[in-house]
Formats: C-alpha cells, structure tokens, sequence
C-alpha cells in the first residue's frame, strides 16, 4: 500500500542490530523502525536486554554490528547527542541540590526547548511546590517524576524511555502516557521499554519483543 | 553551548560545595594536619625546619591533592551524571576539563591561598615564597588534570581508594621532583626559572592531552 509510505525516512531506524557480552549474545539480530508520531514498545522478560538495547541506541554501548540511523543518516555522536533524549535507571540527580537546581543543570548541560521553563515543567509533572525540596527528601516516584521533567524540556526528538511507570503511582503511568502522547503529537518519537502488561500509552504504538537468547 | 554546559556545571559545582561544606574543607585540614605534625616531629627547630619546608608543603599540597581525587568522578558515576555528560550535546572532555577545574579550584586552590601562612608555620625563608607559589600554581593544575585520568580510570570500581593513589604516585613523582626542586634550586642561589618552566610546558601538554585521555577512559570505564 503506497500511500502509507511515509514520505520521511523513520526517525530511527536500526538494522541488524546485536550486541553481544563476553561472547555472550545480549539481543539480536534486530531490525526496526519508528516513524515520527510512533511508539515502540520493547517488551521482555528480565535479563532480554531491553536496557542494553536502549544503550546502544543512545550511544552508551557500542553494538557489534549492524548500524543505527537517525532521520534517515548514520548516527554519529553529534547527531545522536541533538536528536536523542535517554532516561535511565540512575535518575542522573544530585541529592544535596534542590529539584529546581537540578533541572537548571541538566538544561544548561542537554539545552532547552523553546518556550518551555523549569518552572512550568515541574507543574506539568506534579510537581509545584517542591521547587526548593532537596532531591534526597523526594520519593522514588517524586524522583522519577523529576526525570520526566528534565525530558520535557530537552530538545530532542527522540526519546528512549528505560522503564518509565517504574515506581511511580496510576496517576504518575497516566502522566507518561500524556507525556509522549504530546511528545508524538508535536512529531517526535519514543521507545518504552516494558517488562508487564502497562496501560500502554493510547498512540500509534509499534511492538518489539525480546526474548532471552537461549 | 559550550559555555552554557560549561556554566551550568560550575553552578552546579559551586552549589554542591556550599551545601557540603564541611567535606570541603577535609584537604585544607589534612595539609594543615601533614604540615603540624612535621614541624613537632621535627622539634620546632627553625633552622631544621627552614631546611625540609618547601618539601614539606609540597608534600602536604600533594597527598591532600591525592586525597581528594576519589571523589573528581565518582559521585556522577554513581547517580547516573556521567550517562547524561556522555549524551550532552558538548564533547564529554570539555565537561571532563571543566569538572576537573572545578575540582581544582575548590581542593587546591584553597591550600595555596594557605600556603604563605603554612610556610610561616615552618620557618620557610621569606624570599623562597614567590618560587614556592609559583610552584604550586603550575603544579597543582597538573596534578589535577593527571589525576583526572588515573580518576576516570578506576570509575568503575566500586572501591579504588588506595588503587587511585598507587596509579597516581608515578605520575606525580616528577612534578613533586621539579616543583620542590625548583625551591630548592632557588635555596642555593640557583635559578629556579627551568624547573618551572618545565613545570608550564607540562601544564600546556595536560591541559590539552589530559581531558581527551580521560573522557576515553570514562567512556570505557562505563561501558
């Protein structure tokens, strides 16, 4: 059916992709892709290599082959560094600063986007009020929530999303969910890893299943 | 960009400090600790200890520097900051040059503002304190930018405490022989100039050598 053709090159696409660990497949080999407005959603049990893949893709580990591009052209360090946004296990905060702190930080160091402020983002994720609340006094799911908003203010058209609904509240998987439904909607993209059954979020969403290599 | 990644991270920094500032004062402490108890041991003697003095603060310069190198990098390991330096839109051995200035400026600094007053403490001759500082100004950074690398080296290790300073020690060997021995050039009425300058020829090499080796060691270090 040509008309569903998307006139772009997908925003990432990655082909034949694996990754190996002492000469131990991790995953793969895989072949992807995600258009702008589209979700993938990489499911698989513990230990399948969902966090491994999502660094690769960012640019943190290096695959053993196959080759990953971003709109249409390989992704070098530079391309990914504009295009990607990653959030991860460790939630990159410092705990003897304040929420508001770190979110200035993480935008001087990543860049913002235009018209969007610290301030208004920790509303967006519920947040208010604990602007000057050092991050060591925060929840886990308060943290996380904090994360999210350090991903809103980010430039980047991609995001990859290491088990975003970890710790965090219905509200908060709700909260996701709106998040990239915008993110989608304003043309970007994103990739959610998934151990369970989540709401996933109600956008045009893509599967990917991992499964441990035996 | 650059400059706002850079700013950014010494806002960072600087805020950090303020809010430990206890710990912060840990290498001025150790340096004033190494530098009291040489003079007791020492007797008190002015003429013994005028002798060692420059050696002494040096030393002290040295080991509070060494003692203080663990935590250049593992704090933004282990939350997660090095991910997020590795992904920035700025070159990781910027932030690494950055990171290590501030470090820098906030271990070293300090103890050479203390220095004429330690070096008072040991009866150092007063026209020996413009080579010592001298010294100190370019060897300090220089052990700061070759301890960055032995740092980012060993940040995947969980505990590096004394690996860090077994690593470091042949590194800063020369700089402790040429920054000492610049002082004690200048004790005996020789001209302390080619030591130093060796000791800024170094700097120069660090400065632009060091972050490049360091950001590829972080990044192996976290793969």
């Amino acid at each position: 059916m040509p008309e569903f053709e998307p006139s772009h090159p997908p925003l990432l696409a990655a082909r034949g992709l694996t990754f190996a660990r002492n000469e131990q497949p991790v995953f793969g080999p895989l072949d992807f892709s995600v258009d702008a407005g589209e979700a993938l959603l990489v499911q698989g049990d513990n230990g399948a290599g969902k966090t491994t893949l999502l660094r690769v893709l960012a640019g943190l580990l290096r695959a053993d082959t196959g080759d990953v591009a971003i709109d249409g052209r390989a992704a070098s360090r530079s391309l990914r560094s504009r295009a990607v946004s990653y959030m991860g296990h460790l939630p990159a905060l410092k705990a003897d600063l304040s929420a508001l702190e770190n979110l200035d930080f993480l935008c001087g160091l990543h860049g913002r986007r235009r018209g969007q402020l610290p301030g208004n983002a920790m509303a967006i994720v519920g947040l208010a009020g604990y602007e000057d609340a050092l991050v060591r006094q925060l929840s886990a799911g308060q943290k996380k929530r904090l994360s999210l908003a350090r991903l809103w203010l980010a430039p980047s058209p991609l995001w990859l999303l290491d088990e975003p609904y970890a710790n965090l509240d219905l509200d908060g998987i709700n909260l996701v969910n709106r998040m990239v439904q915008a993110h989608l909607r304003a043309g970007g993209a994103a990739l959610l890893t998934t151990h369970g059954a989540y709401a996933a979020p109600p956008v045009r969403t893509r599967m990917l299943v991992l499964e441990r290599p035996s | 960009m650059m400059w706002s990644a850079a700013k950014a991270l010494m806002v960072r920094d600087l805020r950090l400090l303020w809010r430990r500032r206890g710990d912060a004062l840990q290498p001025a402490l150790f340096a004033l600790l190494v530098v009291v108890l040489f003079a007791l041991a020492l007797g008190g003697e002015a003429q013994a200890l005028a002798k060692v003095a420059a050696a002494v603060l040096w030393l002290a310069v040295l080991l509070a520097g060494l003692l203080a190198l663990d935590t250049l990098f593992r704090g933004d390991a282990e939350d997660g900051s090095l991910e997020q330096w590795m992904l920035a839109p700025v070159p990781l051995s910027w932030l690494v040059l950055v990171r290590t200035f501030m470090h820098w400026a906030t271990t070293a600094l300090p103890l050479l503002i203390a220095t004429p007053l330690l070096a008072e403490l040991l009866h150092l001759p007063r026209a020996q304190l413009p080579v010592l500082l001298a010294s100190l100004a370019l060897g300090t950074p220089l052990l700061s930018l070759l301890g960055a690398v032995v740092a980012a080296l060993t940040v995947g290790m969980r505990r590096s405490g004394i690996l860090v300073a077994l690593l470091a020690l042949p590194l800063y060997v020369p700089i402790l022989v040429f920054g000492a021995g610049s002082v004690a050039a200048a004790a005996q009425g020789l001209d302390p100039t080619g030591a130093l300058l060796l000791l800024g020829a170094g700097l120069v090499l660090a400065l632009v050598l060091a972050p490049l080796a360091a950001a590829a060691a972080i990044r192996i270090a976290l793969d």
